[in-house]
């Protein structure tokens, strides 16, 4: 066992014997993300370096604490990348904070999110014990998908200390096209390509004007563009950059920023609130004050949920409470990966 | 630590039943339970002391709600296709048949998104999103009969996963009866879930977790334009050289399938295919739209060519492509005129330390005195090697079981797993021993436990008890009877 994992393991035994929470930290660059945790810091992202890449395997492995600028320059070295193109949301960004919060970017509903590409996690759980869950291998069903639950669990359930992950071949080509059009007939037009073997590979809309991304073979990119025309946006890859690291200027000042993750085919959800929608129609971010209720509401009503993103009244819950079945298994997965209950308490409003 | 159930009296368990209102369709004359007593594991039988057909979620609830206050197993079962016991029922327990909620439920061709019941087999899904020019992509070779729930319950993989991923990857949300009787809405329609990633957990939890009552499924375009190559190679190092210099030019083919020389030749006795003489026979299939494939296309064949192939078949149509792929879907059934009984493996490696593992295989096989044939998934280094032995003979099972587990240790020694498709049930659990540590094993019990505190569902299955590791086994062919011949298999 490395020093790190040893130490952290014995870190958190510590912490648990004395119930004393420990808030898990990365980059910090995810502060923003999630209740408020409590707790004496974990500081994760000294435990860095690739363990393991074969291009040819499409497998990587690597400590929770790397960074992804780091990840991905060596994917890209060979032609490769993470298909689910995560927002770093500062340099700091490592891959464990990124997999904590099931963070993706613009290609998500096409690609996956990265949940779909975790293959192995190593943790180690509310009692100090260093486990590994999966492996590194694409094809893998030997005992419960651990390393799946750890995306997205906001480290409750352990801190991550190296992940594995299935990476792809990058597209040889991309394209963005530009569309006219209102809310409504953006949701009808990007379901209805979806729906098609099209290369697609991101939507936005915003203000009236609908961007689409394709990515692939340069024939099949070239060939999608003359069946969809629309206009050609000569820098489209500055625009889908600032997409995913929540650059442009919809998302600019302190307005807290809603995320309603919803069915794609929702129709438009009727706020009077500035409105980006990405994801084929399944990502919609709003700006502006709002209470809880009526944004649940609307985001139940769209066959979703409602997340207070960035800023507002945090205290009062930012994500969207769980049906009371699905809590009892929360509360019960807490309770056996942390018993003590030491690892980011609260980070997930209850859990 | 496992959860121990005490048995209940058979009168009891029977009472509990018939006490439900509406009534329950219950099965517990003995010739009747015959029917059910193994799945496509079948060295193993047991048989259970009632099976249940519900009709409807309501039933699958109540039967749950009467059995789990006395304690009594529930083994759930689809069409019982699975190859590694999963659904062998459990003597002192009920088994839920869910083969009558066969309803798809809707094709909503907008979201693309199938939402049907447990029941449904496989291949029915995509029959009925094809007018819509959709699909669903998990493909088990079993997907004819094999049902949707069974698929989500060992997270059924197939031949076109490394493109288009497992079952896991096309599922978006279930609702499943827990260990309490309770239902869970896990997922939805959008694309993430509040919490956490329950839809992981319970696809591939092997019923351990829940009963699945229904399912949201992920359809796909059709693919406009498919081309497939058949190429051969003098050494199956070549091969998979080739497969790595194919993904290592940035293409990620649909399917990739190897097979050596037993299993080509096995074929071609079986078949007479006219297959080319080969020690191994690379398949690969492109798709996507028109232009990407044939791009595809000209990448593989010069790549084929440069690898060293000695013969590149490419398929003009759709006759020449069911050929192509003939051989490796009819392998199962050619593989078992080869000797009476065989065992079948699905370790997985990492796919550079495949022609060193490959060569480790034969030369167990050599050691024990056992013909292996190896058919592999090879863009995912998922191998199926199939041990050929004689039951008739004394001591010959026994040998093939050990040399299988030996063959799973050496998946785990190059990093792999010991299955990558057919799930632990009950033929792995000695292997899970293996490949997981005591802390490991311990997590999954807590896990099962979060969702069935009293263990009721599937006891015994999937992961081994930490005080006791099961006897090897495996996919056992018996005097050449393949169970369900007509399914092709892997």
């Amino acid at each position: 066992m490395s020093d790190f994992i040893a130490q952290t393991a014995e870190r958190v035994r510590e912490h648990a014997a004395r119930k004393s929470p420990l808030r898990i930290r990365g980059g910090g660059t995810k502060d923003f993300l999630g209740a408020s945790g409590a707790g004496e810091p974990l500081e994760v992202s000294s435990y860095t370096g690739i363990v393991a890449y074969e291009p040819r395997e499409l497998v990587l492995t690597v400590r929770a604490g790397t960074r992804l600028a780091d990840i991905e320059r060596a994917l890209a070295a060979e032609g490769q990348m993470l298909p689910f193109e995560p927002p770093r949301f500062g340099e700091a960004a490592t891959i464990g904070g990124t997999v904590a919060c099931n963070l993706s970017g613009p290609r998500r509903p096409f690609a996956g999110a990265a949940r779909d590409f975790v293959l192995g996690a190593r943790i180690v759980n509310g009692k100090g014990e260093d486990l590994s869950f999966g492996g590194r291998v694409i094809k893998n069903v030997a005992g419960y998908d651990v390393s799946r639950l750890m995306a997205g669990a906001f480290g409750t359930l352990g801190v991550l200390t190296e992940l594995s992950f299935k990476v792809l071949p990058r597209p040889p080509a991309e394209a963005t096209l530009a569309f006219e059009m209102d809310e409504a007939a953006m949701i009808e037009a990007v379901n209805r390509w979806a729906g098609q073997p099209l290369p697609l590979s991101a939507t936005a809309w915003e203000s009236g004007v609908l961007r689409v991304r394709l990515s692939g073979a340069a024939s099949a990119v070239a060939a999608a563009r003359a069946k969809l025309g629309g206009a050609d946006v000569p820098d489209g890859g500055t625009y889908w950059l600032s997409l995913r690291e929540q650059a442009l200027p919809f998302f600019e000042g302190d307005a807290p920023l809603w995320r309603l993750s919803v069915a794609q085919t929702a129709g438009p959800l009727g706020l009077t609130m500035p409105q980006l929608v990405e994801w084929g129609g399944g990502q919609r971010w709003l700006r502006g004050d709002a209470e809880l209720g009526p944004m649940r509401d609307a985001a139940q009503k769209a066959r979703g949920h409602a997340t207070r993103f960035r800023g507002g009244d945090r205290a009062g819950g930012v994500f969207h409470p769980l049906a009371p079945a699905i809590a009892k298994i929360h509360r019960r997965l807490k309770e056996a990966f942390d018993p003590a209950g030491v690892l980011n308490p609260g980070r997930m409003d209850n859990f | 630590m496992d959860l121990a159930l005490t048995p209940a009296p058979r009168g009891t368990v029977l009472a509990a039943l018939g006490a439900v209102r509406p009534p329950l369709s219950v099965v517990a004359e003995a010739e009747c339970l015959a029917a059910f007593e193994t799945d496509a594991y079948i060295q193993v039988r047991e048989t259970p002391l009632a099976a249940v057909l519900p009709e409807s979620e309501a039933e699958v609830i109540a039967l749950v709600r009467a059995l789990a206050p006395i304690g009594v197993p529930v083994v759930t079962r689809g069409a019982g296709t699975g190859i590694s016991g999963g659904a062998i029922p459990h003597a002192d327990g009920v088994l839920a048949v869910l083969t009558r909620l066969r309803a798809i439920v809707r094709i909503d061709a907008a979201a693309r998104l199938a939402v049907v019941e447990p029941g449904v087999p496989n291949a029915q899904v995509s029959e009925a999103a094809r007018p819509a020019g959709l699909h669903f992509a998990p493909d088990p070779s079993s997907q004819v009969v094999s049902t949707i729930g069974g698929n989500i319950a060992e997270n059924a993989g197939g031949v076109h996963c490394l493109k288009y991923g497992l079952t896991v990857h096309n599922v978006v949300a279930l609702r499943a009866i827990d260990g309490e009787g309770e239902l869970l809405e896990i997922g939805g329609e959008a694309l993430d879930a509040p919490g956490y990633d329950l839809l992981a957990v319970v696809t591939g939890s092997e019923g351990n977790l829940g009963l699945i009552t229904r399912a949201t499924l992920r359809l796909l375009p059709r693919p406009e334009a498919t081309e497939t190559v058949l190429a051969a190679f003098d050494t199956v190092k070549a091969g998979a050289e080739a497969v790595g210099a194919i993904i290592g030019a940035g293409l990620v083919p649909a399917a990739l399938e190897m097979m050596d020389r037993v299993v080509i030749d096995a074929c071609e006795r079986y078949m007479a295919l006219g297959l080319p003489k080969a020690e191994a026979l690379l398949l690969v299939e492109v798709d996507g739209g028109r232009e990407e494939a044939n791009e595809a296309l000209g990448q593989v064949e010069a790549l084929l060519a440069a690898s060293g192939a000695t013969e590149v078949r490419v398929a003009k149509d759709e006759d020449e492509r069911a050929k192509l792929w003939k051989s490796r879907k009819g392998a199962f059934a050619a593989l078992a005129s080869v000797l009476p009984d065989y065992y079948t493996m699905d370790g997985t490696i990492p796919r550079r330390a495949l022609p060193e593992v490959l060569d480790a295989v034969y030369a167990l096989g050599r050691e024990y005195g056992l013909t292996i044939g190896n058919v592999f998934h090879a863009g995912d280094g998922n191998m199926h090697p199939c041990i050929f032995y004689d039951a008739t003979k004394p001591g010959e099972f026994e040998r093939s079981e050990e040399l299988g587990g030996r063959i799973l240790e050496l998946c785990i020694d190059h990093g792999g797993t010991i299955t990558g498709e057919h799930g632990v049930g009950i033929e792995k659990l000695e292997a899970m021993c293996l490949q997981f540590r005591a802390g490991e094993i311990a997590a999954f019990h807590d896990v099962k436990r979060a969702f069935d505190p009293t263990g009721i569902l599937n006891p015994g299955k999937a992961v081994p008890a930490l005080k006791r590791c099961a006897e090897w086994g495996g996919m056992h062919v018996r005097a050449g009877r393949v169970p369900r011949p007509d399914i092709p298999r892997f």
